[in-house]
């Protein structure tokens, strides 16, 4: 599987190179170069230096020939348009994008695109730990 | 009729003004607190605090009762979202979104952003009237009615020359009604002739613009 992925912080780092160990091919966009040192030292995907939601830094990217498409910046609004210009304009089969703000999340979900809200899924999960801990406590 | 103004930048604030001015009911929202200070001593309940892409925020502006949206940062991606939540969230009946790269037209017609304004693009046409390289020149587009407004530069060899604009066979989706002749208005009708060097200013579907540019250009 080839995978574009957009933004290098620490979800879009651990990603590539975990992708990439698992023997896709992977291509991580990054507008600051300096983001880039988080890949380390082991890591033989693709890199491309450029602003994510412009199309001839996509293009670049492989885009058109890639299976999918994540887009994990730190800007919601930065990931929502990556997002839609990767299935609009390249129609990539599987487009994913991280949204912070669960209520921008529920409008793009309604909207089609495929989203994750990390802030929804800690919330839940640490509300989970303590309701076991509580159904723990009363048996 | 109630405008939010998204973005208090140059452009949202003297769009701001100017509809206060003229009577309008208008907010406009700038997420930079500093910028907000300086924005509040002039325009005072007219602005607000907030980040315009954030739903709640939008609540807050009454968005729900907003008839147009106008989302003219600095940020195309911010602009995108400002729109398509209005729409999708609040059915806000008119988008308006400035476009910083004039790449970016074609994403936000397809993405259902109903105007989009690219002062890029603007400037870009007055250059050309200059330096023609374009001869026809995309002045606004209304996407959700299918709609461009386009100025054309009438070259010395169009084959449209000497033959009134009435036998020249232009679509019936389409009228002029504008022609700049050596630095004058005129107002064109079925007998007039066009000459070279003529700036035509056209309405016109997006399905004749190609008509329309082979009949005048060629």
């Amino acid at each position: 599987m080839k995978v574009v992925i957009l933004g290098c912080g620490r979800v879009g780092a651990y990603l590539a190179r975990r992708l990439q160990e698992e023997g896709h091919g992977v291509t991580i966009v990054e507008e600051d170069s300096a983001a880039l040192d988080r890949l380390g030292p082991g890591f033989a995907g693709e890199i491309v230096v450029g602003t994510g939601i412009d199309e001839d830094v996509l293009r670049r990217a492989g885009i058109e020939q890639a299976d999918a498409f994540i887009a994990v910046t730190n800007w919601d609004n930065t990931n929502v348009m990556a997002a839609q210009v990767a299935r609009e304009i390249f129609h990539v089969r599987r487009v994913i994008c991280r949204i912070y703000d669960p209520l921008r999340e529920e409008i793009y979900r309604e909207l089609g695109l495929e989203a994750v809200c990390p802030t929804l899924l800690v919330a839940d999960h640490i509300h989970e730990i303590l309701a076991g801990e509580r159904g723990g406590g009363a048996s | 009729m109630y405008v939010i103004v998204v973005g208090g930048g140059k452009v949202g604030y003297y769009l701001t003004k100017s509809l206060l001015e003229r009577g309008q009911e208008v907010l406009l929202i700038e997420r930079e607190p500093r910028r907000y200070a300086v924005l509040r001593e002039e325009l005072a309940a007219s602005v607000m605090l907030g980040d315009g892409s954030e739903v709640m925020t939008m609540l807050q502006a009454g968005m729900d009762r907003a008839s147009t949206v106008v989302a003219v940062t600095g940020d195309d991606e911010d602009n995108l979202v400002i729109c398509q939540v209005a729409k999708q969230r609040f059915h806000v009946p008119r988008t308006i979104a400035r476009i910083n790269n004039p790449r970016n037209k074609n994403i936000f017609g397809r993405l259902g952003i109903d105007v989009t304004v690219s002062s890029t693009e603007v400037i870009l046409a007055q250059i050309e009237q200059v330096i023609p390289t374009e001869s026809l020149v995309h002045l606004l587009t209304l996407r959700n009615v299918g709609v461009s407004f386009v100025e054309i530069e009438v070259p010395a060899a169009s084959p449209a020359l000497g033959r009134p604009l009435k036998d020249l066979g232009i679509p019936d989706d389409c009228i002029f009604p504008l022609v700049i002749r050596r630095e004058k208005a005129v107002i064109p009708y079925g007998e007039t002739v066009l000459e070279a060097g003529d700036q035509l200013i056209a309405v016109t579907s997006e399905a004749s613009e190609a008509t329309l540019r082979h009949i005048l250009l060629g």
